[in-house]
């Protein structure tokens, strides 16, 4: 492989990587909370994706009857991207109401088949309330390409990442450096002492699913705006796959989760590059089970506690 | 009366772990509850902290509000009522200064809090110099300062103290029962569970005896630690 074929690669690798770590934090987030594995998740974030199609079309249409123009495409998108993570963060939120908290202490298969089925009703939900029609995101922004030595690389995938990276960053310091993120974190470490502190644990299991679900959408958006079409469906493989991050990662490890939805990325496309396309998830899964026999636990996983660590 | 509990009980599953107990503390005490281990003493504590499911027949009110109706959160930050658990349970993950910064997280009053820092600090002076220190990394006896200090961040009117002698040596054992004096000097109730009953009627005006989910007795500390049963179930003969 020449070097600019593997800096092409690398470039790829860090946009898959993206939509894979913002997804995996989210599974690792609840599952440091409550020890509990949302497999709904994949699933907000295809709600996710919905969301910012309609929050941008909506945005879309009032520039236009405002009659504003001169306005720079991004402006629309990071509203967009902004908006939608505020709205499906109440989805999350309602989804641990409704789903999760009335069986807390229930056996913990009971809340594993509870976010498959909620995963089921949020895709035929769509399915009953959209159609069967799949929809096409707008596109917010000019895709613009630029050659560094013989290296193309667009513009939306430099935002892809870059907005990525900042998300990771602002999540890093919202749990260093808040109460919230303090109480979050003294959750995932030893949650039946946590009231005691007079902290109330459901608004914080309710937070993390919260800020778990707005990074989802953001990946929704993200992927959006580099395959833009969506289906109700489109979250299920894309989910797994993060999940499958998230133990890499090391249960309940922050930043596990995000370091192995990269290598994930890296992975597949790495795959794609040496074997036909077609085997790329069957060659690259494999590879992932022989980590994981290895490392059962993950890259920052622990015997027999998850913690959130960072 | 400051606290009254009636008639409290408690199971677990099916098993029952207290049969109707009732006491009371009145502002400013120090009572203790001696028992042998698995009678029901910590199980006692959590009732009131709220974090175990109670019957139906018990009643247990706070300066006459029904603690039943609070959540465990709000037991801590609406009546003041602080728990050390049994075993400290620290946030290892978390410094020092962290620990004691969560105690208060529902706190409003900054000034308040700031004395409160001042006071804590006063009283365990070595909880100030490990300030940014993670908790899991300190000595047994720092922990249990750190976990009586976490307590009295998070409310200031009653603190319910699970075994605060476990796993510490005698001379320190002494140092954190002058220290929870100076706290209850300081205006905070305490009503103490200790297995250590000799130490615990030394340091408690009041106590009562708890076997198998009953209490038995009850009297001055100096009553019990002078009764024959007393002294040969729990003193050592």
């Amino acid at each position: 492989m020449t070097l600019t074929a593997f800096l092409q690669n690398v470039i790829n690798a860090l946009q898959w990587g993206s939509f894979y770590a913002l997804i995996a934090l989210g599974y690792s987030m609840v599952y440091g909370i409550l020890l509990l594995f949302n497999f709904a998740h994949g699933d907000i974030f295809m709600v996710g994706a919905y969301i910012g199609f309609f929050v941008a079309s909506g945005l879309l249409l009032l520039v236009a009857s405002l009659g504003i123009v001169g306005l720079p495409s991004w402006v629309v998108l990071v509203v967009t991207i902004i908006l939608a993570m505020f709205i499906t963060s109440f989805v999350g939120m309602a989804v641990e109401r409704i789903g999760y908290r009335p069986l807390r202490g229930a056996p913990r298969a009971s809340a594993a088949i509870t976010g498959l089925m909620i995963g089921i009703i949020l895709e035929t939900g769509n399915l009953a309330l959209l159609g069967a029609r799949r929809l096409s995101f707008p596109a917010l922004i000019e895709t613009t390409t630029y050659n560094i030595g013989g290296v193309s690389i667009t513009n939306k995938k430099i935002m892809i990442v870059a907005v990525s990276l900042l998300l990771m960053f602002a999540l890093h310091q919202f749990i260093q450096r808040t109460k919230w993120g303090m109480a979050m974190r003294a959750t995932a470490y030893d949650f039946t002492v946590v009231p005691l502190m007079g902290v109330p644990l459901n608004t914080v299991a309710a937070l993390t699913f919260g800020i778990g679900s707005a990074l989802a959408a953001a990946a929704g958006i993200l992927f959006g705006v580099a395959y833009p079409v969506l289906d109700p469906y489109m979250g299920i493989l894309i989910g797994w796959k993060a999940f499958v991050a998230a133990i890499l990662g090391g249960r309940g490890s922050i930043f596990g989760a995000a370091l192995a939805g990269f290598l994930l990325g890296f992975i597949e496309i790495f795959v794609a590059t040496i074997f036909p396309s077609t085997l790329r998830d069957l060659i690259a899964y494999s590879i992932i089970l022989l980590i994981l026999t290895f490392r059962p636990h993950g890259f920052f996983g622990e015997a027999h506690t998850a913690r959130l660590r960072l | 009366m400051l606290l009254s509990v009636k008639n409290l009980h408690v199971s677990y599953d099916r098993i029952k772990a207290l049969h109707g107990i009732n006491f009371e503390i009145d502002e400013g005490e120090i009572v203790c509850i001696i028992g042998a281990n698995g009678a029901g003493k910590s199980t006692t504590l959590r009732a009131i902290s709220r974090l175990v499911p109670v019957g139906a027949e018990t009643q247990m009110t706070f300066m006459g509000k029904n603690l039943i109706d609070y959540q465990p959160d709000k037991v801590v930050s609406q009546l003041g009522i602080s728990h050390v658990p049994e075993g400290r349970r620290l946030f290892g993950n978390l410094t020092v200064m962290e620990n004691l910064k969560l105690a208060t997280f529902a706190r409003k009053n900054g000034k308040e809090i700031e004395q409160d820092f001042e006071q804590v600090f006063s009283i365990f002076p070595r909880l100030e110099e490990r300030k940014r220190q993670k908790a899991e990394t300190m000595s047994g006896g720092e922990q249990q300062m750190l976990a009586v200090g976490r307590a009295f961040m998070s409310g200031r009117k009653v603190m319910l103290l699970d075994e605060p002698s476990m796993g510490l040596a005698p001379l320190l054992m002494m140092d954190m029962f002058k220290a929870l004096e100076e706290i209850n000097r300081a205006g905070t109730t305490i009503l103490l569970v200790e297995q250590n009953a000799r130490l615990a009627l030394k340091f408690a005006k009041r106590g009562y005896v708890l076997e198998s989910g009953d209490l038995v007795l009850e009297g001055n500390s100096e009553d019990l630690l002078n009764n024959p049963d007393v002294k040969k179930a729990y003193l050592g003969g």
